[in-house]
């Protein structure tokens, strides 16, 4: 009974996917991500919500839309430890663990000023690497520089 | 390696390397061969850069090739505000290959990807130039008689020097005993460190210079430039200590050569030019013989 009072914090969709535990402060990242800006879909969210493993947590429903891995993948940068859930007629259909894809293009800024990426119009393409303590960097395909976590700006 | 772009040193594998190196060693004996009639080469240099241009130019001219270009972009489309992708496809309609320079970091790695023909990078920004990293391992080879289990010793600014980090990347097939002398501050940075690990070799770094140089058969010189320090008193400590002097080099090794990518303004004292371990000025004209390889392998004319 608890649980279901939680859920409705957020409205419950028939059908649709729900991106949840996502860190509260890149909820709107994940919109852009996935371009939900632009869906003709509903889309429910909130954030700043109460999590038991987080802290805070942001959750995201799209009703009538279901997302291709290598979309989905994508949200990885700012939100690993978001879990996705498929629903149909209001069932749970399928889990989708998100994992971080090898190649990255678009969606991040290379972090070198002087990159070719920054002057044309070329979309970036990065190779996804983990420095020393586990965190995720970025090496530009075309500049050669790496972008760590911390300098990350988003195509907005 | 025929019709293929060269824009890193890491797009070609050690037999490749070596590969370039063996053909520069026959264009040394016989520079001037009519293998490139009839060809047309464009020379971009969206910056100028008088010694790299005519280093190439001149290896072209000498197998009978036809130069096309500018030599910076003061007085083309580029200065009116034209896009690369747009100046690299209108070339590219013109020449049989396309030698670039460009002050922007990428630059070539996108113009290959536009071109239908190939692309030599002749420097782009601060990051690569495999051209002259491919003239360091012909002269290093040159001295030593070969590349293999080498004594290394790079001094300078190992942090920004790009011809550093792509000689370090490159010896790292080769089994090479590198040694980094150099500031604190101006350390080799760890994505260089790196390939030395992935290649399970050891390095060693210093802050005096004197103790390595016996232990040395290359000592590779590099500028620190003043600008690089936000505190010009940081400067002045280290500007005298990696400087040169060929009494210093008294108790090196007979078959150590000292290398410089040149243009030099005083890490080597003049009085170093006359000792025979000075190998720079030779280390420069290999250039055209190794230019010349690549040139002829890309065009698959040898
Ligand atoms: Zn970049």
């Amino acid at each position: 009974m608890n649980k279901k009072r939680k859920e409705l914090l957020v409205s419950a969709i028939s059908n649709g996917t729900v991106i949840d535990h996502i860190p509260a402060e890149n909820v709107f990242q994940v919109f852009k991500i996935l371009s939900l800006d632009k869906t003709k879909h509903q889309v429910y969210f909130g954030t700043n919500l109460e999590s038991k493993k987080y802290g805070t947590k942001g959750i995201i429903k799209i009703s009538d839309t279901f997302f291709k891995e290598e979309v989905i993948n994508k949200i990885a940068l700012v939100a690993p430890t978001a879990t996705l859930i498929e629903i149909r007629d209001y069932e749970v259909a399928s889990k989708v663990s998100i994992s971080i894809p090898s190649k990255i293009e678009g969606i991040v800024k290379c972090f070198n000023p002087n990159c070719v990426t920054n002057m044309e119009a070329v979309k970036t393409k990065f190779e996804v690497l983990f420095d020393e303590t586990g965190e995720i960097k970025l090496a530009c395909h075309y500049c050669e520089k790496t972008t760590s976590k911390k300098n990350m700006t988003f195509f907005m | 390696m025929k019709n293929r772009s060269l824009v890193s040193i890491n797009d070609y594998s050690k037999e490749e390397i070596i590969r370039i190196l063996d053909l520069a060693e026959e264009f040394e004996k016989q520079p001037h061969q009519h293998i490139l009639d009839g060809r047309v080469i464009a020379s971009l240099f969206f910056e100028p850069s008088t010694r790299t241009r005519l280093s190439f130019e001149t290896a072209i001219q000498q197998l009978g090739g036809n130069v096309i270009g500018f030599a910076s972009a003061a007085s083309t489309s580029v200065s009116k505000g034209e896009s690369l992708n747009d100046t690299i496809r209108m070339v590219a309609s013109y020449a049989d290959l396309i030698v670039m320079r460009h002050p922007v970091e990428g630059s070539a790695r996108f113009a290959s990807e536009v071109s239908r023909v190939p692309i030599i990078n002749a420097g782009d920004g601060a990051n690569q130039h495999p051209t002259q990293c491919l003239l360091d391992l012909y002269s290093i080879r040159k001295t030593q008689g070969t590349l293999d289990n080498l004594n290394v010793t790079f001094v300078g600014d190992l942090k920004y020097g790009r011809t550093v980090h792509s000689n370090v990347i490159a010896l790292s097939k080769f089994k090479t005993k590198f040694h980094f002398v150099s500031p604190i501050e101006l350390k080799l940075p760890s994505a260089v460190k790196r390939y030395i690990k992935e290649a399970h070799l050891s390095y060693e770094q210093y802050t005096d210079f004197m103790e390595v140089i016996p232990k040395s058969d290359i000592i590779y010189m590099t500028r620190i430039q003043r600008e690089r320090f936000p505190d010009p008193l940081e400067y002045e400590k280290v500007k005298n200590a990696y400087v040169l002097e060929n009494a210093m080099l008294d108790n090196s090794k007979d078959n150590v050569r000292i290398l410089h990518p040149l243009p030099r303004v005083n890490e080597i004292s003049t009085d170093v030019d006359a000792n025979p371990k000075a190998y720079y000025f030779q280390q420069a004209l290999n250039g055209v013989f190794v230019r010349q390889a690549l040139i002829a392998t890309i065009m698959g004319v040898k």
